[in-house]
């Protein structure tokens, strides 16, 4: 809910209900509907710890932009039923303009949502199903709080029909939906003599662009196979295991294999093995199995095997809030490595660029024949967004190679780039053996100091002399007051940038998206002119900030602004800080 | 006779050209063995004694080229069948790997060498006694001879070589330093 | 192309001897180290199967045993501890064109090793693994392995660890491998003949070799003389081998089961559909 007026930002909806309610399928119903109605939309799932039948919310945010994060509050909450909807209360935030549905058969709802001032309105939504037998609640709820949203009837029918499995339910279902939009109308006119119109989609949305329907997790699977890899070794770990479940039919479609692998220790030198092999290999993790992972990463950069690791990043230390989006993995992905081991560390900014960042990741850690880890988050990589369909950036895994019988050849030679390259097993006359051990330019294990200096200043310089090009970051606007932030913080940081515009306050924004190695000359060009900064992050210990002091200059002093998860940063609290570090002395 | 070999594989030679290809292999392997005993004691920093062993493998070198000149061999035949045990588990003229030490001593390595020309002598004793072609066993015997020649020669090489100390075998520092 | 002028044939290369497969690198095992006749083993053993040394890879994890790679002419991975089979599995997979061994020794395979050992057993991909096994952690001079027999006193567990030893031939057998073996270091040839069938059979083929370590465990100069020859006529029998292994003596040598399960299905994968249609999952 905005606090100042600002342009009306699109309609938040929340839906939530027990086990059965169905209510995650109605909310990725409604997207997909808005999706045919022209709009853009960004589904994000919030549930109980049970496997089945426990509490859940589908939050549904819409508007005529493409957005990847949710705005600071909803303007209705649909409750099937009550069943520990108060667990939500701080993610679903009601205010005064809010609507609040409920089911006075099922209960009182709860005192945390009323005490925010919103409408309640009562509807026997488990009566009115019934009366249409062999439909579903949720098609209710969904008619209802679609068109409550704005979106056209037909919009939502279609959207039902496209997604219904059963045909023998279809009719029943397709009326509950026209039953809830029925009564959708009376709930318009309840509101209207009561506080005013629920907020809703503008008519005439343009949605005409090439658009698609995808998760970030979907977007870093497709990413890295549009970035070459062809072998995947997995191990399941929420909220990372949707990458890999979307990998293992698609990198058999292209000719590739997806393993799954008994560990995580077992996956991350399985797509080493496979790398050594001259196979482009990725695997996908959370902060736990990174964890037990950083050995063997510390294999590929010592042997100088390229792999990818998405890391989904979610609430920390250890076990932490696993299906909850947090930002503290920072730290240990720049920097978690025993030995001096240089790395690269790429952080998709969006769902959608969940997909480039990837590919991106896959070019390079096979350009330089480095371990990439691509920072993801459960809030990227589980919800589902409405994006504009990426263009292909055309970047691929492009591995220097030896030619067979070159004389004299040494895997590990120096070169001025600090590449050298390398043998594919199967190539004549030029077997080495890879190895984790320091060693001479001919991979022989030694402990001279003079190999070890020299490979060291090799495995840096590769890392160090790359041209990363304008992709490092997103750098917007020239104002001398400017925010640094990275991942899905970026989302409200940008919402909340843009609000602080709109009544006359300039901020210049950079999102980085190549953590690891630091770019010292890009970063000096993007604060040129640059007299205050401020670092924005969702961890408790401020770990970028910390990285960015440890590796870069500032004008000044950096202020800081982070906070841990399970909640996400939301544009409001952003406006507010940014405001108040903006206008200090 | 060697446990892993399946049985019904070793056999004896039944002419003479794969007698004479098992002895020159034998004479290869313990040349074989000669050099990588003589590896292993230069990567272990005794030099004297890894030239010892070269030494030996140039000896053996030399009785296979003589065996490939006496046959007329440019090459190795490499289709003869194995050639049978009768001691241990391997060719008799190749000392068991596990006997060598670190700090052996150049009398160290005649001991080894005579041990494997009696080993080679008993072995050509033997397949002499048990071959059942006129040619081969001719050939066993003569080989079993130049055996018991170089027997002859070992011993009186080991009298002119310095017997090692009682203590030849200690080290100061164990292989891990106890505080 | 000229259908008349047919290309001349390729010449025929000339067959593989162990030398090929050796390289210049002079083994760091202390002398008397059994590990110098698995070299030679291995080196006959690849040369019996003719796969030339570039379409060779020898994958190996931590410890004295594990630097065998370097000393072959073939390609090698010396990974982490303990590792040796997953990246060997990655490696297979995505290349089952090459011939894949993996070594190491009891520490690395039986202990950090274990799990990956288990689920290599299960999963039944095409390669060969050999664990040079002295019941002893060499590098690191000498604690208990899980092969050591529970009254071994040492510095880390003064008077034995008191645990039972593990079992790999039972284990692997139960877990899947196609092919179990035991095989003594010191019986050059026959370790050779048995790491050339663990390879050409199918599937996962595990070979124990035992393999005397002269610095930490000189008794085992013994094995010597009491190793013998596995009497098995039957190999195929899973039950039979079970009973076999569960009661040997742990000394006795040979082919000890050699199964027909399925193989890991690891072959080149064609690709069914481009890159770009797989957006059309997304597209709206």
């Amino acid at each position: 809910m905005q606090t100042t007026t600002i342009a009306p930002t699109g309609v938040s909806i929340a839906l939530a209900g027990s086990g059965g309610s169905g209510v995650m399928t109605a909310g990725t119903v409604l997207l997909a509907a808005a999706a045919k109605a022209g709009a853009y939309g960004l589904m994000v799932r919030t549930s109980g710890p049970q496997i089945r039948g426990g509490e859940a919310a589908a939050l549904v945010r819409l508007g005529p932009q493409a957005m990847s994060s949710l705005d600071d509050g909803f303007d209705l909450l649909l409750a099937i039923d009550w069943q520990n909807v108060n667990r939500f209360a701080d993610e679903i935030v009601l205010g005064p303009r809010s609507v609040l549905i409920g089911d006075p058969d099922e209960g009182e709802a709860p005192e945390v949502f009323k005490a925010t001032g919103a409408r309640y309105v009562p509807l026997s939504l488990k009566k009115m199903a019934k009366e249409i037998p062999g439909s579903w609640i949720n098609m209710l709820a969904l008619g209802l709080s679609g068109t409550l949203a704005g979106l056209p009837l037909q919009a939502l029918l279609d959207a039902v029909r496209e997604s219904w499995k059963k045909p023998a339910t279809l009719d029943a279902n397709l009326k509950a939906v026209a039953a809830g939009a029925e009564a959708a109308a009376g709930v318009a006119q309840m509101l209207e003599r009561n506080g005013g119109a629920m907020a809703r989609l503008e008519a005439g949305l343009p949605g005409d662009k090439k658009r698609w329907m995808i998760s970030g997790n979907e977007a870093a699977g497709f990413g890295a196979i549009r970035g070459g890899v062809r072998f995947c070794a997995a191990y399941p770990i929420t909220p990372a295991t949707e990458v890999l479940e979307w990998l293992a039919p698609k990198l058999k479609e292209v000719g590739g294999t997806l393993l799954q692998a008994e560990d995580e220790l077992a996956s991350i030198n399985m797509i080493i093995g496979a790398s050594y092999g001259g196979v482009p290999s990725i695997t996908a993790t959370a902060g736990p199995g990174l964890a037990l992972m950083t050995e063997a990463i510390g294999l590929a950069v010592a042997a100088e095997v390229p792999i990818v690791v998405v890391d989904v990043m979610r609430g920390g230390p250890s076990t932490g809030i696993p299906a909850k989006s947090e930002q503290s993995d920072l730290s240990f992905a720049v920097s978690g490595l025993h030995g001096d081991a240089p790395r690269l560390v790429v952080a998709p900014s969006s769902i959608a660029d969940c997909l480039g960042a990837t590919q991106w990741a896959v070019h390079l850690a096979e350009a330089l024949q480095a371990p990439a880890i691509v920072l993801s988050d459960q809030y990227m990589g589980q919800s589902r967004a409405i994006i504009d369909r990426p263009a292909d950036s055309g970047m691929t895994a492009q591995r220097l190679v030896v030619e067979a019988n070159t004389p004299d050849y040494k895997r590990y030679r120096n070169t001025a780039s600090g590449v050298s390259p390398m043998a594919i097993p199967g190539t004549e006359g030029v077997s080495y053996t890879a190895d984790g051990l320091e060693h001479s330019e001919a991979g022989i294990p030694s402990s001279q100091s003079k190999d070890h200096v020299l490979q060291l200043d090799k495995r840096q310089r590769k890392l160090a002399l790359h041209d990363y090009g304008p992709y490092w970051a997103d750098i917007e606007g020239d104002a001398d007051a400017v925010v640094i932030t990275f991942g899905s913080a970026s989302s409200p940081v940008r919402e909340a940038i843009a609000r602080a515009k709109a009544i006359g306050v300039d901020l210049r924004l950079i999102v980085l998206r190549l953590l690891a190695p630091a770019q010292p000359t890009q970063m000096a060009a993007a604060l040129k002119g640059a007299r205050r900064v401020i670092v924005v992050e969702q961890n408790h210990g401020a770990q970028l900030y910390r990285y960015l002091r440890a590796w870069y200059d500032f004008p000044a002093p950096p202020a800081s602004y982070h906070r841990p998860g399970p909640l996400p940063l939301r544009p409001a609290e952003l406006l507010t800080a940014l405001l108040e570090w903006r206008n200090a002395k | 006779m060697s446990p892993s070999s399946t049985p019904g594989r070793v056999q004896l030679p039944t002419t003479l050209e794969d007698f004479m290809a098992q002895a020159l292999q034998m004479e290869l392997d313990a040349e074989q063995r000669y050099n990588d005993f003589a590896d292993m004691m230069e990567i272990h920093n005794n030099p004297e004694v890894g030239q010892w062993f070269r030494k030996m493998a140039v000896i053996e070198g030399k009785h296979a080229s003589q065996i490939m000149a006496e046959m007329g061999w440019k090459e190795v035949p490499l289709s003869a069948p194995r050639a049978p045990v009768f001691e241990g588990f391997e060719t008799p003229e190749a000392a068991p790997i596990d006997e060598v030490h670190y700090l052996m001593r150049p009398w160290h390595v005649l001991q080894l060498a005579l041990a494997n020309e009696e080993r080679a002598e008993r072995f050509f004793a033997r397949l002499a006694s048990m071959a059942t072609v006129d040619s081969v066993r001719k050939a066993a015997l003569e080989l079993q001879q130049e055996e018991a020649e170089h027997v002859e020669l070992v011993k009186a090489w080991m009298l002119k070589v310095p017997q090692p100390d009682s203590n030849w075998a200690e080290d100061p520092d164990p292989p891990r330093y106890d505080d | 192309m000229n259908e008349i002028v047919k290309e001349a044939a390729a010449p025929v290369a000339p067959a593989l001897t162990a030398a090929n497969f050796k390289s210049t690198y002079k083994p760091i095992w202390c002398p008397g180290c059994g590990d110098f006749t698995v070299l030679s083993s291995v080196t006959k053993a690849l040369a019996i199967m003719g796969v030339p040394p570039k379409d060779c890879a020898v994958v190996s994890g931590i410890g004295c045993s594990s630097r065998i790679p370097a000393y072959t002419t073939c390609y090698g991975f010396h990974g982490v501890h303990g590792r040796s089979l997953a990246a060997a599995t990655g490696l297979k997979v995505a290349r089952p064109d090459l011939q894949v061994l993996v070594a190491g020794g009891d520490g690395d395979g039986y202990s950090i090793g274990g799990n990956h050992f288990l689920h290599a057993c299960r999963r039944n991909v095409d390669m060969t693994y050999l664990v040079m096994d002295n019941h002893v952690y060499g590098m690191t001079k000498g604690q208990p392995s899980p092969t050591t027999e529970p009254d071994w006193d040492s510095k880390l567990s003064p008077g034995g660890t008191g645990v039972r030893v593990f079992n790999p031939l039972v284990v692997a057998l139960a877990s899947g491998a196609n092919f179990v073996a035991r095989a003594f270091a010191g019986d050059l040839h026959g370790t050779a003949d048995i790491i050339a069938k663990a390879m050409q059979h199918p599937g996962f083929s595990f070979v124990e070799i035992l393999s005397p370590c002269v610095t930490f465990r000189p008794e085992q100069r013994d094995w010597r003389k009491t190793v013998h020859a596995a009497e098995v006529h039957v190999t195929d029998d899973a039950g039979r081998a079970a009973r076999r292994l569960m009661t040997d003596d742990g000394l006795n040598i040979g082919v000890l089961y050699a199964g027909d399960r399925t193989p890991y299905p690891a072959s080149v994968r064609q690709p069914r559909r481009s890159v770009a249609e797989l957006e059309t999952e997304f597209a709206l």
